[in-house]
């Protein structure tokens, strides 16, 4: 075998482990999928064998039936678990083992191991506490195959304590009207509402009816998100003064109309950019993102401390300039389908 | 500055136009003298830093952050206040607390150019990041902040009860921190003495004719000339002369000085004497030769006698001390035909009255025209006041159609402002030969309006989709996108390598349907040249 980790291959479509037959993270179908976290763009329909972390396979049969059985009481799409911590051998000699990322409910890296070389896929990550996931764990490897979301040093996400107080001193300047916050139904929307929570707003808050089946999913998962109350069970009155959570693409949609003087209000670390903010006719910016802003992607390149590091999804060029200058060896993947400037 | 920085923090996510109104009257309201007087100078583009530039900031931000960080951000984020402003580092030492709008506005106007680089980063060091984005945002002019300075003044004049048009009519009597327009409307002083200082009056403005009928008995039609719109004001042995945003360019003309001596406050086109164009007038020359002249500070002897300036009249809002604003149109045409006789003919002429006998005969006379010392015309209702502002159905601009060529899209930039992440800026260019033949595309010119939102979000898919080479911002696109470019003339040019430089150029229609190779070639541009 050579040292030069060519039996792992990215790809326009997904990272592929040769020896193995099988893919981390793929955008299309195949026979074997290896699958960080239940987002979207990493997370998809169709494969015929997946491997993930229990949480994300539960997401994933939530959304896409994967490991659900078919009308003919068959499994079409099979469905194996790993808890984090946990290796599970793959064909062709290679190991794979998940460790927390910190990311969503079941977000891992996946550590690959074959030929005495070690490769993390980080999938997506943060640093930070969040109550609804197990913290990133920094994990030693020769190759990490880093996220770059946020990889421009303008973004430094602040503390999430702050952003949280926002939506509070606002329901208390404005009690007749409520707060919109748009947050993705997978994770941010949880985590504002675990974070609600931690700071000791208990009032009801009210769902989107696209965030229902989810925020159950997290409770039966063990996340505490107190009493949660779908809009469309209540009238414009009942919410006012209250946190309401939707998707962000319900936002600025016809749906709004039945709330109460709605502040929009949008959780992302996007909204570190005032015009970003503007663009999506957002009223009150909250800077929380699930993803690692400039500091912890340059933290965790140190902390990991690869022999190099392969950058993907997001803003490469600025994360692969700051390895140039510490002396780091790197290079950019291109990744289709991730341009998108959306968490 | 905190407050101001709360103020424009707020302003920033604020859409609705009342709420803005509101904002700031409460600021104005709150906050006490001189600061609100220099915020309101900043919200309304009133501040000037000779030493403080956007390129200071680039210059002070690559002294700290790595050049091709700082330029992926700034690219990213679309505005050079802004990515300081996230950029800053922190720093380590603890600093004097954050200064208030009046300190920083003293210690803006004191930096020179030798000391900025030292003087502009202890200043931000005393700030968080929005009093970094709020002082930068200040200290460069430019707020782009979606605050016009009409708002500013509206707001204002809703703080204090006072009426808009009293506002602005003092408004160019005083200076930041405007303490004489404090006095009056927030402690009821006298107002401000505007009877004898040359003092500029907002100008009357007009709207796109675009479908609108008129009859040409209510309506009297003039030629609308393609120099730049001023204000001669000649009051108490001064004279100024202002342009159309109010700027005082007397420097620039001293040649009109000198001209007017009679008290008088009059409106009209300032040109330049030229032999090519000017109609049955004759003697004005191109928007071009004009150009030569404007933005300077000394006009040399050789200017003066190679390119000098007249003034076309158009209007007449003060003579010899009557306020002739309240008048309508007729009234004050007729004064100001029997005024100009008196005045030098070297320097001054009157803009002559198009005659048509309905609207089907003047929009013949509109098509016939080819002078390139006219834009168009203009139809002015003839029992209309003179009234500040752009008051619809009074005045109407009825400009000549644009020319139209077919270009190729060459490179995009992303754009700033609201615009920020969407390549919206586009170089294009025209084929120097038969493209079937190997000629190549030479930029032609540069647009970045003209297109709908739905417009812009399709071609920046298109740019992010086909860019072929990075350069920094700029991304080389494949040379396979058709823009029909609307432009308004076209001129010799030296500063581009095709010779050209359009004038006012815009995207009129994108053409998916044009193969690139059908586009125009340079020399269909040449021939609409009118040097």
């Amino acid at each position: 075998m050579s040292a030069d980790f060519s039996w792992i291959k990215p790809a326009p479509h997904g990272i592929y482990v040769e020896p193995a037959d099988c893919w981390v993270d793929p955008s299309q179908a195949v026979d074997n999928a290896l699958v960080t976290h239940g987002h979207a763009d990493h997370a998809r329909g169709g494969h015929g064998a997946t491997i993930a972390t229990p949480e994300t396979l539960a997401i994933m049969k939530l959304r896409y039936r994967t490991g659900a059985e078919d009308e003919n009481g068959e499994i079409p799409t099979k469905a194996t678990p790993v808890a984090y911590g946990e290796t599970i051998r793959l064909k062709g000699g290679v190991d794979a083992t998940y460790i927390p990322a910190g990311h969503v409910l079941g977000s891992a890296q996946i550590l690959l191991e074959h030929a005495g070389e070690k490769i993390i896929v980080t999938g997506d990550y943060k640093r930070r506490h969040d109550p609804t996931c197990p913290p990133f764990k920094v994990t030693k490897c020769d190759v990490l195959i880093t996220e770059a979301t946020f990889g421009l040093p303008v973004f430094t996400h602040p503390p999430i304590s702050g952003e949280i107080a926002k939506i509070t001193e606002r329901l208390a300047a404005y009690p007749d009207a409520c707060v919109l916050v748009g947050a993705y139904a997978l994770g941010k929307a949880q985590r504002v509402i675990a974070e609600l929570r931690a700071a000791g707003h208990m009032d009801p808050i009210y769902l989107h009816g696209a965030m229902e089946k989810m925020c159950r999913l997290y409770q039966e998962h063990g996340v505490d998100l107190g009493e949660l109350r779908l809009v469309s069970d209540h009238s414009k009155d009942d919410m006012r003064g209250a946190v309401v959570v939707a998707p962000p693409s319900a936002m600025n949609d016809r749906w709004s109309r039945r709330l109460p003087d709605p502040i929009t209000a949008m959780a992302s670390g996007w909204m570190r950019v005032r015009q970003r903010a503007r663009q999506r006719n957002v009223e009150l910016p909250l800077i929380i993102s699930d993803h690692a802003d400039w500091t912890e992607l340059t933290q965790t390149i140190r902390d990991v401390d690869p022999q190099e590091s392969w950058i993907t999804h997001g803003r490469e060029e600025a994360l692969l300039r700051w390895c140039q200058l510490n002396q780091r060896r790197a290079r950019a993947l291109a990744m289709v389908g991730r341009e998108e400037e959306d968490e | 500055m905190n407050e101001f920085a709360a103020l424009i923090d707020a302003l920033v996510y604020t859409r609705s136009r009342n709420e803005k109104l509101r904002l700031i009257a409460e600021y104005l309201r709150n906050t006490s003298d001189p600061d609100r007087g220099w915020a309101l100078a900043a919200l309304t583009d009133g501040l000037d830093f000779p030493a403080v530039k956007s390129s200071t900031i680039r210059n002070a931000m690559k002294e700290r952050v790595d050049p091709v960080l700082w330029t992926l951000s700034r690219d990213f984020v679309g505005d050079t206040a802004e990515t300081a402003s996230l950029l800053w580092p922190e720093p380590i030492a603890d600093q004097p607390e954050a200064p208030g709008v009046s300190e920083a506005v003293s210690l803006l106007s004191a930096m020179t150019r030798a000391n900025v680089l030292t003087e502009l980063p202890a200043l931000l060091d005393r700030l968080d990041s929005s009093g970094r984005y709020a002082l930068l945002k200040l200290a460069t002019g430019a707020m782009r902040i979606g605050i016009s300075a009409r708002l500013g003044k509206t707001a204002f004049a809703q703080a204090f009860g006072v009426s808009v048009d009293d506002v602005e009519e003092y408004w160019h009597a005083l200076k930041p921190p405007y303490s004489g327009l404090f006095e009056w409307a927030a402690d009821g002083g006298e107002p401000p003495d505007t009877e004898n200082i040359p003092l500029f009056r907002p100008f009357m403005l007009a709207h796109p004719l675009e479908d609108t009928i008129v009859s040409m008995d209510e309506y009297a039609a003039e030629w609308k000339w393609d120099g730049i719109r001023v204000q001669l004001v000649h009051v108490a042995g001064q004279t100024r002369l202002y342009s159309r945003s109010g700027d005082d360019i007397s420097a620039t003309f001293p040649e009109l000085l000198s001209a007017l001596e009679i008290p008088a406050v009059l409106d009209g086109e300032l040109l330049v004497r030229g032999t090519a164009q000017g109609g049955e007038e004759g003697g004005a020359a191109s928007f071009n030769a004009l150009q030569q002249r404007l933005g300077r500070k000394t006009v040399s002897k050789k200017m003066l006698a190679e390119a000098p300036a007249f003034v076309r009249l158009y209007d007449a809002i003060n003579i010899e001390g009557d306020d002739l604003r309240a008048l309508p149109w007729e009234n004050r045409r007729a004064r100001l035909e029997e005024f100009v006789p008196r005045l030098p003919e070297s320097h001054f002429d009157i803009s002559q009255i198009v005659e048509a006998e309905d609207f089907a005969q003047l929009a013949k006379i509109r098509e016939g025209t080819r002078d390139d010392a006219i834009e168009g015309l203009m139809l002015k209702k003839r029992d209309a006041p003179y009234i500040a502002g752009r008051k619809t159905g009074l005045w109407y601009k009825w400009k000549r159609d644009p020319l139209l060529i077919d270009c190729v899209m060459m490179y995009a930039q992303r754009g700033s402002g609201k615009r920020s992440s969407f390549y919206s800026d586009y170089t294009f260019g025209c084929w120097n030969g038969d493209p079937d033949q190997g000629a190549e595309l030479l930029p032609v010119g540069k647009a970045y309006s003209g297109f709908t939102d739905a417009e812009l979000k399709k071609l920046d898919k298109f740019v992010r989709q086909n860019t072929l080479n990075r350069f920094g911002p700029v991304r080389e696109v494949e040379k396979s996108m058709v823009l029909e470019i609307a432009f308004d003339s076209v001129h010799s040019s030296k500063r581009h390598k095709s010779g050209l430089a359009m004038r006012f150029p815009r995207i009129h229609r994108i053409r998916w349907d044009k193969p690139a190779h059908e586009a125009d070639r340079i020399d269909n541009l040449k021939a609409l040249m009118r040097d």
